[in-house]
């Protein structure tokens, strides 16, 4: 393989790893001494590989080097040592010397113990996201930047911010344990789907950033796995997550063209969606059906299973219109209450839907001048004109208003 | 906004009530679609829950009878609570009540701001 190919993707992926072990060993406060450590060991492995190659196992060289410079760290820190390792040899009392254990067992529980510290309550969604990206899934500050669609220097006082309310609250990084996981799964759950979010709908103009978000997208999706896998997390709303990110992620390649813009979900080329993905999501669709509550991911996914069946029929739209219903009666959001209208007519008419629409009371969401737009299509043109222009006019997002320009061209031809 | 009891009452002691188990069977989808259009409003603020029609009645010297208050005819069949600015418009969402053609009775109560 090609050194710029596998380079960025190895080092994500052993960041993420030697990062949430040397964390996991080290404690929430030195963060920073587990960054440092991998960061010198991805800056030795840089220099050493330009001039002799990559090494037959580059993990396995990574380990060896990043082992070898946490020990050195500690023998010239003799206050960290004497502090730090007490503590750990306190833990794992057999070893004299103790162990930076980089098996795939203690990768993946150190992941799943920093997935609870990072998505705690106290840290706000959008540094909980930049976290994950960071800490979790090995993204550096410019990557997660383009991403967010914002500036370096945003995204590292946000991270900074971030790591010292952690280090503040002194919140352990540690298996949590059983009430832990019934307190917090939700909070984990809606964080993961906030990443996943990130990277499905940014609406990046640029075009190379769609492998990024594609990146974003498969790390939220691996995260949630090691929830599936780790039996105390695999709970039936963790599956229902997750069949509910495959069948987003069915779409992917299907929702936009070369030119990196979307293309609705109406025109899409089903050939192009990807099935194994749809299989994938069914299948924990069904594993997810267990037990007596129905979380919102539930509904969600069978929204989002409805939505792979592209032919539309009344039983698909009748289907929707109850989980939408459902949905709303467990939490309320605006976009929940439009897509539950469109719904709305769809299985039923645009008449009957149009009543409803014009209770919603959403006058300032240019998404509800849109719903009316597409309501008042082939009813009332002129309803139909000056509500897609409210929604324009409302609308700060470039990709939506490529979309409702496209909505106007159709309604005038 | 103002917090307002929606009770459905009907029928559930008499032999041949109405609404009967088939229109109460029919009115389940309108019913949903009902309550998701309150909802889709932002306007519910405890959902409905689906009752027993068993019940017991605890009175004075704390004997329990079985079966539901039913001094009158309509029983308690259904409650949640929504959010209206006046009683002129949770009477309005009220009027969407599907079972209210079969011989359901909505009552409408709005709960005292704690002052």
């Amino acid at each position: 393989m090609e050194e710029e190919v596998i380079l960025p993707h190895l080092f994500r992926t052993e960041y993420r790893n030697i990062v949430s072990v040397l964390c996991y060993l080290f404690g929430i406060e030195h963060i920073e001494i587990a960054e440092d450590i991998v960061s010198d060991t991805f800056l030795s492995a840089t220099e050493l590989w330009a001039t002799k190659g990559i090494p037959e196992n580059p993990a396995g060289w990574l380990y060896t080097v990043a082992k070898n410079k946490t020990k050195n760290y500690l023998k010239r820190n003799t206050v960290f040592e004497q502090k730090l390792s007490a503590e750990i040899r306190y833990s794992t009392p057999r070893t004299e010397e103790f162990e930076i254990d980089l098996s795939h067992k203690n990768i993946a529980d150190s992941q799943l113990a920093m997935i609870f510290t990072v998505c705690d309550p106290s840290i706000s969604d959008e540094s909980q996201i930049a976290l994950a990206l960071n800490l979790l899934c090995g993204f550096g500050i410019q990557e997660i930047a383009d991403a967010f669609l914002t500036g370096k220097e945003v995204i590292y006082k946000r991270l900074n911010r971030a790591k010292e309310k952690l280090r503040e609250s002194r919140i352990k990084i540690e298996q949590p344990s059983i009430s832990e996981i019934n307190e917090r799964l939700e909070t984990v759950l809606t964080t993961l789907y906030l990443l996943f979010s990130e990277g499905y709908y940014s609406t990046s103009p640029l075009a190379q950033n769609a492998t990024l978000r594609k990146d974003v997208c498969e790390e939220a999706m691996r995260l949630n796995y090691l929830l599936i896998e780790s039996p105390a997390t695999n709970q039936p709303a963790v599956n229902a997550l997750y069949a509910l990110m495959s069948f987003h992620a069915s779409r992917f390649d299907a929702r936009t063209n070369e030119n990196g813009e979307n293309i609705l979900y109406e025109d899409q080329d089903e050939t192009r969606w990807n099935r194994k993905l749809i299989d994938q999501g069914t299948h924990f669709l069904i594993q997810a059906s267990t037990g007596n509550k129905v979380s919102k991911f539930h509904l969600e996914a069978g929204i989002a299973f409805w939505h792979t069946q592209k032919e539309s029929t009344s039983e698909k739209w009748e289907n929707i219109l109850e989980l939408y219903n459902n949905l709303l009666m467990l939490e309320y959001s605006p976009i929940a209450a439009l897509n539950r209208t469109f719904a709305l007519a769809k299985a039923r008419s645009k008449q009957e839907a149009i009543i409803e629409a014009e209770k919603l009371n959403l006058t300032g969401n240019h998404f509800y001048y849109s719903l009316l737009g597409h309501l008042y299509t082939g009813i009332d043109h002129d309803k139909a004109l000056r509500h897609f222009q409210t929604a324009l006019e409302l609308t700060t997002s470039k990709a939506d208003r490529s979309t409702i320009l496209k909505n106007i061209e159709r309604l005038n031809s | 906004m103002n917090e307002f009891l929606i009770a459905i009452h009907r029928d559930l002691t008499s032999e041949n009530a109405s609404p009967s188990p088939e229109q109460m069977q029919a009115a389940i989808k309108p019913f949903q679609d009902w309550i998701g259009g309150i909802a889709a409003q932002n306007k519910l603020v405890a959902p409905p829950k689906r009752w027993d029609l068993g019940g017991r009645v605890v009175r004075q010297n704390n004997t329990v009878t079985n079966g539901p208050y039913a001094e009158i005819k309509e029983s308690l069949g259904g409650l949640f609570l929504i959010r209206a600015e006046s009683y002129e418009e949770a009477v309005e969402i009220a009027k969407g009540c599907p079972v209210l053609q079969y011989g359901a009775v909505v009552e409408v109560r709005m709960a005292i701001p704690a002052s």
